[in-house]
């Protein structure tokens, strides 16, 4: 079970989470605008990564807010977490910070 | 009891507190202190099981948890039955009943053991080669016999009365292990400060030490310093916690970790109210491994005959238990440390007839002392087989190069073929291992979590090694865990003298190798001659042998085993062990039970049930309930000699005739409020709400961001920023985080806040042509006449005196009233709603009747009707979406080129041409009525029921191009023959509305 620092209530354990997906896919302030290749993009293609991913989990349990997580998929170190909405972290200094 | 195989005085055993146990029936005796594995052989048993495959005799062949052969069920009464545990680890306590298992009709008879003689057509991937035609004939002839013949012990059948505990726990430092390095580390952390769990899978802390007669540290005798080391951890009992009989079982992310602890089950007459087990999930800042190392036994011809033991083993029953596992024993080694077992043996009164050491020399500290002691030694000498049937009678033993061999007669082999680290938990943590090419070991190498190995788990070989690495870990964690570094210490060991060597792989004997059996793996009955084969057979990888031939795959995961078996298939493939490779080590260590992990999720605390206000009135009314979700919702509620059928029918009739009262208590509410709660409600559903009066209420169609329908239900707006949102019972969470979700990321300039109220609410629907007269007397401050409450519109005031949220609206297609009260007041209410509906002649109704008169309706149920891919078009619920709206959650995905295919499946009623037929709901339906094998269906049946209203069978359905169909035939193919029906309009009653308005 995973050890998840809530940005909002500090770290706690995953069971008071729930995943809500990959972070920063951000819906179009005009989605009219949108073409269909670009807006199915949208819905239903993700990265998926092999390593670091940047992804969306509720405090449901806690705060009830949901917050954006970096985490590795490969040894599941979460390497940040932070607010809903904050701008995406810059990842060679989140890995520095690491250590890696 | 024999007496005579009982030691003189050594051991931890209670001689003063003897106790009796059966096995297989028959009584023996024993003391306090004993395992039912040194209870047996005290009584001269060593004859214990039969193996897997080919049901061989078997005895134990170690003192601990990695035993593989001596596998027990323990009957505790009362249906508390455990089947498949080690002997090595059962305590006794007076009356224990136990037996073997996989054999019949007796251990000593056993009619199986024929499969021994079969055995050339076992060898490794018979199943597969072997069981392949006629297909069919592997699920039900060939696994049922495998299955009943091959096996282990025989599950419990009655449920089981025991409880089990469940608890999380933080530490600082986890110490695994309770062995001088495990003692050590949980010390010199403790005296950091640091709160410290110490765990360990045997009854009493200590390990090694537990068996150690000889050594000194700090100047007193190693098991003096164990009782001083415990007191000292005591002593600290505010920020150690010690856990004897405690499982580590699981290395899991983040310094999680999971331990069972047995708590109960070696009690006579446990307390009742303890739990058998309980499950620890500890989180520790730091960890400590201490978990040992696993004497390898030697793979020789029939190296698993009953009274072959690891050399350890019997040193420890002697040591620690008091008991002589053999009169007169042979000892077979590659490493110096089974001379100490021949001495401690040898001091114990056995005779020890010979050392047979497979290295060219032997003269080391320890095979010195053994010789000064008068024991005979050969070395360069093998053990290349053994005799004897339900206990072995002699070892045969040869110059390594020659062909010479000697039966040497004995009731007793010990083996030994140096030791293996525990590195399973490490491994787990999913630390990297590294093979030493010097100890031909493989070692801890990078850690990939907070945590550190000490002593022989890490390839240390003396006791000082383990102490001193045990202290400084212990320091250096309790500092990592943010305390002040503590004192460095030393510790002073004297008396114990050092042992070294190893082997791997399989000894060198004279015999045909096909004849053979020389044992890898007991557990699973895997020879050397197998894992050679796999390798032939072009199983390269030990991850491909290890399936092949199920090496390492038993309950015991291959302690004993793995690397012996590595070794072989190395040589075999040429390689060097490191480039063969490792298996994966998976938790848990040990077989844990069901009931562990399960704790207190069983039965009625396996998940909430969720009851209305008015339960206890139905339940009173005799209804029938059903499960949805976790709510009991009443089904229906039968009068006397009434099936569902004839319950539901009058139901029905009722609520059409005069009236009906529904508790609808299990919607899901929220409360949308705040200056933007209009505009989030444009945005979240697909209606348009910047216009609904205060007042008036809506039929509000949820989609998600793809186009399709999530939900729906009706929506009343009690004032300008306040708006009461019901959803369906399954949604009700679902649907609260999708709003969430939207408002805290994307809408997040909305001012709105949003509150759950489902549990606030009672609501009590009142529903058919006298609904309004029987309410009228009960409400206060609220005109119900049919211009001033219109249908669809929602008021607030008081019933009963109680306050209300009154909502008239209708899910039955009748004039309709849904009474909300605080959740408190729903029972009382509705008891005065049912007092005047009586009058009346109402009835109560419950969720079967409510499907059938919406079905009459064609009023859709999300999730019924819909699964996740219907539109609102399909469903023909165009009329509910705000075209204006610039924008709504799942517009802009209904323009997608999929969503507007002409023949996308749309829903649809289905009247049967045979009118008394009720379709099968998620039967399909099809143009033909015999189509041919590979016909796609145009859809499928959502809802079916018989109406007793319309006095025929009724079914929605979502078809393709259905509405273009209206008035087709087309087919529902049944096992018995296709069943005809028409398309129709998917509304079968009342299709004007005329009985709401009124």
């Amino acid at each position: 079970m995973l050890l998840i620092p809530c940005p909002h209530c500090g770290p706690r354990p995953e069971i008071e989470f729930r995943y809500a997906g990959e972070a920063h896919v951000a819906r179009a302030a005009d989605p009219g605008a949108v073409n269909d290749q670009d807006w199915a993009e949208y819905l239903y293609f993700r990265s998926n990564p092999k390593g670091i991913h940047f992804e969306r989990w509720r405090h449901v349990s806690g705060c009830a807010r949901f917050f954006n997580c970096v985490r590795d998929t490969v040894s599941d170190k979460i390497l940040t977490t932070y607010p809903a909405g904050e701008k995406k972290p810059d990842l060679g200094t989140l890995m520095k910070e690491a250590g890696r | 009891m024999s007496l005579s195989l009982r030691t003189a005085k050594s051991g931890r055993i209670n001689r003063k507190k003897p106790l009796s146990f059966r096995f297989d029936g028959q009584l023996y005796r024993a003391f306090e202190g004993d395992t039912l594995a040194s209870g047996l052989l005290a009584n001269g048993v060593h004859l214990m099981g039969r193996s897997f495959k080919y049901h061989r005799p078997r005895g134990l062949i170690s003192a601990g948890s990695e035993e593989p052969n001596a596998l027990v069920g323990v009957d505790r009464g009362n249906g508390r039955y455990t089947p498949n545990l080690r002997a090595t680890q059962v305590e006794l306590h007076d009356g224990l009943i136990a037996e073997s298992q996989n054999s019949w009709p007796s251990l000593a008879y056993d009619v199986g053991e024929i499969n021994n003689l079969l055995s050339p057509l076992f060898v490794a991937g018979f199943y597969y080669k072997t069981f392949m035609q006629p297909k069919q004939a592997w699920k039900n002839v060939y696994e049922p016999v495998i299955r009943r013949a091959a096996g282990l012990g025989k599950a419990a059948t009655a449920a089981d009365p025991d409880h089990y505990a469940s608890r999380f726990a933080h530490c600082d430092v986890l110490v695994i292990g309770a062995g001088p390095a495990g003692l050590a580390a949980a010390l010199a952390a403790a005296e950091s400060g640091a709160r410290v769990i110490l765990c360990d899978e045997q009854n009493e802390l200590g390990g090694s030490l537990l068996a150690e007669l000889h050594a000194t540290i700090d100047g007193v005798p190693a098991q003096t310093w164990l009782e001083q080391t415990l007191a000292a951890l005591v002593a600290k009992s505010d920020t150690v916690t010690l856990l004897p009989r405690t499982q580590c079982f699981g290395y899991f992310a983040q310094n999680f970790l999971g331990l069972a602890e047995r708590v109960t089950d070696h009690l006579a007459q446990p307390d009742p109210r303890l739990p058998r087990e309980r499950l620890w999930q500890v989180r520790a800042k730091e960890v400590v491994i201490a978990t040992g190392a696993h004497e390898r036994p030697l793979v020789f011809p029939d190296n698993d005959r009953p009274g072959i033991m690891l050399a350890d083993a019997a040193r420890i029953f002697a040591n620690r238990y008091g008991v002589r596992a053999g009169g007169r024993a042979v000892i077979a080694t590659a490493h110096d440390s089974a001379y100490q077992a021949a001495i401690d043996l040898k001091a114990a009164g056995v005779t020890i007839a010979m050392i047979a050491d497979l290295r060219k020399e032997a003269n080391g500290p320890l095979p010195m002392a053994a010789r000064a002691a008068g024991i005979h030694v050969e070395t360069g000498t093998a053990i290349t087989g053994s005799k004897g049937r339900l206990r072995v009678k002699a070892a045969l033993v040869g110059k390594i190069g020659t062909d010479g061999e000697e039966s040497v007669p004995c009731d007793l082999i010990l083996m030994c073929g140096g030791w293996t680290p525990s590195v399973h938990l490490f491994s787990q943590s999913r630390g990297k291992l590294v093979f030493d090419e010097a100890k031909q070991v493989f070692v801890p190498g990078h850690s990939a979590q907070q945590e550190r190995s000490v002593g022989a788990c890490k390839g240390s070989e003396t006791l000082i090694e383990a102490l001193n690495e045990g202290f400084a870990a212990g320091r250096d964690a309790a500092e990592k865990a943010g305390f002040a570094k503590g004192k460095a210490r030393k510790a002073k060991v004297s008396g114990v003298i050092e042992a070294h060597g190893g082997f791997l792989g399989a000894v060198p004997h004279g015999h045909d190798v096909n004849r053979v059996k020389a044992f890898v793996d007991f557990q699973n009955d895997v020879t050397a001659k197998d894992i050679k084969l796999a390798t032939r057979e072009g199983m390269h990888s030990i991850e491909h042998v290890k399936r092949y031939t199920t090496t390492g795959m038993a309950t015991d995961q291959g302690k004993t085993s793995n690397m012996n078996a590595l070794a072989i298939a190395a040589e075999a493939l040429g390689k060097a062990i490191p480039a063969v490779g490792l298996t994966t080590f998976r938790q848990p260590y040990t077989p844990i039970t069901f009931g562990t992990m399960a704790g207190h999720s069983r039965g009625d605390l396996f998940d909430p049930v969720r009851r209305t206000p008015m339960h206890g009135w139905a339940k009173a009314q005799g209804a029938k309930f059903e499960d949805v979700g976790l709510w009991k919702r009443a089904h229906y509620f039968p009068k006397a000699g009434e099936d569902l059928h004839a319950a539901v029918a009058r139901e029905c009739r009722i609520v059409r005739e005069t009236a009906g009262l529904f508790d609808a208590s299990t919607l899901g509410k929220i409360e949308v409020v705040g200056p933007d709660a209009a505009e989030f409600m444009n945005r979240l559903y697909t209606n348009p709400w910047s216009k609904l009066e205060v007042g008036r209420c809506r039929y509000g169609l949820m989609l998600n961001e793809a186009g399709f329908v999530m939900d729906d239900g009706v929506v009343g707006r009690i004032s300008a920023n306040r708006f009461h949102v019901t959803t369906t019972t399954g949604g009700a969470a679902r649907v609260l985080n999708h709003m969430e979700d939207y408002l805290q990321t994307e809408f997040p300039e909305l001012k709105v806040a949003l509150t759950s109220t489902t549990e606030q609410w009672a609501v009590i629907a009142v529903q058919g042509p006298q609904a309004r007269a029987i309410i009228a007397t009960l409400v206060e401050g609220i005109d119900l006449a049919n211009e001033a409450m219109p249908h669809m519109s929602v008021r607030e005031g008081k019933i009963c005196g109680v306050p209300t949220r009154l909502f008239r609206m209708s899910f039955t297609g009748e004039l309709g009233f849904e009474v909300n009260v605080p959740a408190d007041y729903g029972q009382a209410i509705w008891e005065a709603i049912w007092a005047e509906g009586e009058k009346h002649g109402a009835v109560a109704y419950g969720t079967e009747a409510m499907h059938v008169l919406r079905a009459e309706k064609g009023y859709i149920i999300v999730g019924q009707e819909t699964d996740g891919t219907v539109t609102p078009h399909d469903l023909g619920l165009d009329w509910a979406i705000g075209k204006a709206k610039p924008d709504f959650v799942g517009k802009r995905s209904l323009t997608r080129v999929d969503l507007v295919k002409p023949d996308r499946q749309q829903l649809v009623g289905l009247l049967t041409v045979d009118s008394q037929i009720v379709l099968e709901e998620g039967a399909q339906v099809t143009l033909a009525a015999n189509p041919p094998p590979g016909t796609s269906a145009l859809g499928h049946v959502t809802s079916a029921y018989h109406s007793a209203t319309l006095g025929h069978s009724i079914a929605l359905a979502m078809v393709a191009s259905g509405r273009a169909r209206i008035g087709e035939v087309l087919h529902v193919p049944m096992p018995n023959g296709a069943i005809a029906v028409r398309v129709c309009e998917p509304i079968f009653y009342d299709k004007d509305g005329s009985r709401l308005n009124v």
